[in-house]
């Protein structure tokens, strides 16, 4: 049975699970036929001409892993951000762990998805927000199709949320490949603050498919930020589906550290639905051996006066490939727009691949729109210079890698996750240097 | 201290040094000038470890170990030092973290902790007003947006950092005005002592008036043909090098 007709069969057995007498499952069970009609995406696919599936399709993956894990802390700290105090919201094997968890009720909702589906007080959020701007396509569909659990965040108005957010999903997958398919909500009030730290870890070798699906969705001068840190183990494969829709006057921000996994999808999705909002995103992709990292970025100029910058690094050593696509709609009404998209590779070894496009599609006529993309090796008479200054080749090499993805980091607004991912950088570059450039 | 025996070098296959000989001691400053073309940058990079230059013949000593087939980094924690004629912009690297980067990772080759953050900086302080460096300077990037001669002085700047026991300086007059070349080369000497030497590359007698050579050598076709005092060096301004050509014919 392939992994399609596995799902398809075991939705019904899905349904014992929840409630469905609601109009959530409703929503669910349009999205199931839709992922049944559309099956899994394939390179057919324009969207999909550069990354293929395939190979993480063929594994029997364990859909609802039922059987309640444990994990000591001690063992995972390192997964978390634990310099600082933040909320957390931990999920192993799709279940949320409240040992590792801190969540909130406090003037804020921090806390389940499954708490939010389910009880009254939160219905109206759901009604107005859950799978509202998430596209009804493939992916998005089959994760909404078993919409269950994730995290689930709310900030009222006015709020600025002094603690970061963590969404930590685990997989344990100890004896069977496994797939998740988490589903967050964040809904984000007027003039509100909030960051939040994603990151998927698998703690077992064996297979790992991840399909989730982020809304998030700001009001008016809201600002949040988000970071994702993707360094998971080799076997572990994702596909993050982010959509975000931003009132007036509003920022988003999301950075992407994608160093780890097998195949890495980011469906990341702004729509701007007011005047004067700025949406941000930065990535810096850094892949070796035969990792697969894509990069897929929708800005919707919908409105006038709004502004999106793009700044996406990457570097691909051995046979690893890079997919970046960013695409750019201005629409008629959305005068005065100011989109920048930058993209800029380093191929440091002869058999590693970046496919670029960006994709502008503009229908106003009083715009600034510049996109650069540049695929390059590293400057061999810098290195020179450098090891003439005493630093040997490889240091030397990592600190060009370095500087040359500096410009992302610059904007992580949060030092310790700054740190943390110049400390990840550097072990991904197999060098001791501190680059407090 | 450096001693260069027969050496032959080529670079895809077209022969630049055919047969040079140079000895440098300790203490001593050697001018090496020549018509364009002559091979004096390639010696530079040569000893420096340049390694798209093929050495096919002879031999590179630096006190006494043959360095020929050591990597540059391994040449530069053994004293060497080049200041580039073309200095690289290396857009990301601040000037400070750059050379405090090169002074720890030559400590740690040496087998050395760190340099103490507060004796960096200090030293830092001390050879920036030697060079009459802006503090504003150090926090750019390392070289991307710096002048000609921002750039040079900035070259002698790292070199009184590293306190290399072989200064190689190529061509570090050119892009410099007047003033800049007095503050360069009053750098230059006042880091001149008795066990380290001073190799200066250059096509002009200027830079020579500030920096008085114990030797000045012709470079010409891949070899030193002749070799003098400082006052070879204004013989050479004054009458060109046409007529070491003609010597060399006749």
């Amino acid at each position: 049975m392939d992994l399609k007709e596995k799902i398809v069969s075991s939705y019904v057995a899905f349904e014992d699970g929840v409630d469905v007498n609601t109009d959530i499952h409703e929503i669910r069970t349009e999205a199931f036929q839709n992922f049944e009609k559309l099956g899994f995406p394939t390179k057919k696919l324009e969207a999909w001409k550069y990354t293929s599936l395939n190979s993480i399709l063929k594994e029997d993956y364990s859909i609802f892993p039922d059987k309640e894990k444990t994990i000591n802390l001690a063992d995972v700290k390192k997964y978390f951000i634990h310099d600082i105090d933040t909320y957390k919201v931990v999920f192993i094997d799709g279940k949320y762990s409240s040992f590792l968890s801190e969540t909130t009720h406090d003037a804020i909702d921090v806390c389940l998805m499954s708490s939010a589906l389910n009880k009254a007080k939160y219905k109206p959020v759901i009604e107005n927000y859950f799978n509202k701007v998430a596209k009804q396509d493939n992916l998005t569909s089959l994760n909404t199709a078993f919409a269950k659990e994730g995290a689930y965040i709310n900030i009222p108005k006015n709020t600025e949320v002094e603690k970061p957010i963590q969404i930590i999903n685990f997989t344990t997958g100890s004896v069977e490949a496994t797939m998740t398919q988490p589903r967050n909500l964040i809904v984000v009030g007027q003039n509100a603050h909030v960051q939040i730290i994603e990151r998927h870890q698998s703690l077992t070798s064996n297979a790992v498919l991840t399909n989730v699906v982020t809304e998030v969705f700001a009001d008016r001068d809201a600002t949040v930020d988000i970071y994702k840190i993707q360094n998971d183990h080799i076997a572990a494969s994702l596909v993050d589906n982010t959509y975000i829709e931003q009132q007036s006057k509003s920022v988003v921000s999301v950075h992407t550290f994608s160093f780890g996994g097998n195949i890495t999808r980011n469906n990341l999705n702004f729509y701007q639905k007011g005047e004067y909002i700025d949406s941000i995103l930065k990535g810096i992709t850094i892949i070796e051996g035969k990792q697969h990292v894509d990069h897929h970025t929708l800005v919707h100029h919908i409105e006038p006066n709004c502004e999106s910058h793009q700044d996406y690094k990457g570097i691909f050593d051995e046979r690893s490939t890079g997919v970046f696509n960013g695409k750019i709609i201005v629409e008629k009404e959305a005068q005065k727009t100011n989109a920048y998209q930058q993209n800029n590779n380093v191929l440091v070894s002869d058999r590693s691949t970046i496919n670029a496009k960006p994709q502008l599609e503009i229908f106003a006529d009083d715009v600034k729109c510049s996109h650069g993309c540049t695929i390059g090796q590293l400057d061999e008479q810098a290195l020179f210079y450098m090891q003439q200054r005493g630093i040997a080749q490889k240091e030397a090499r990592a600190l060009l890698m370095y500087a040359f993805a500096n410009t992302v980091l610059e904007s992580v607004k949060i030092p310790e996750v700054k740190e943390r991912i110049t400390k990840l950088i550097a072990t991904k570059l197999n060098v001791n240097i501190g680059f407090d450039l | 201290m450096l001693k260069i025996e027969n050496l032959h070098a080529s670079i895809e296959d077209k022969v630049i040094l055919k047969g040079l000989n140079l000895q440098v001691k300790p203490g001593e400053v050697h001018a090496i000038m020549g018509p364009n073309g002559a091979g004096k940058s390639t010696l530079a990079n040569i000893v420096a470890g340049k390694e798209e230059y093929e050495v096919t013949k002879g031999s590179i000593e630096l006190n006494g170990e043959d360095i020929s087939e050591l990597a540059p980094e391994e040449r530069a924690h053994n004293g060497v030092f080049l200041s580039f004629q073309y200095p690289v912009e290396i857009p990301g690297v601040s000037v400070t973290n750059f050379i405090k980067t090169a002074i720890n990772e030559t400590r740690k080759a040496k087998g050395l902790e760190d340099m103490p953050a507060k004796d960096m900086l200090k030293m830092i302080r001390e050879k920036s007003e030697l060079l009459e460096i802006d503090r504003k300077f150090l926090s750019r990037s390392l070289n991307e947006g710096f002048s000609g001669g921002e750039k040079k002085r900035n070259e002698i700047f790292q070199m009184a950092m590293l306190e290399p026991k072989l200064a190689i300086l190529d061509e570090t007059d050119s892009g410099l005005d007047i003033d800049a070349l007095r503050i360069v080369a009053n750098g230059v000497n006042k880091l001149k002592s008795k066990d380290n030497a001073v190799i200066v590359i250059t096509h002009y007698q200027r830079l020579l008036e500030y920096i008085v050579p114990d030797f000045v050598h012709v470079l010409y076709d891949g070899k030193i043909v002749k070799t003098g005092d400082a006052s070879l060096a204004l013989e050479l301004e004054a009458k060109g090098y046409d007529w070491i050509k003609e010597e060399m014919v006749s």
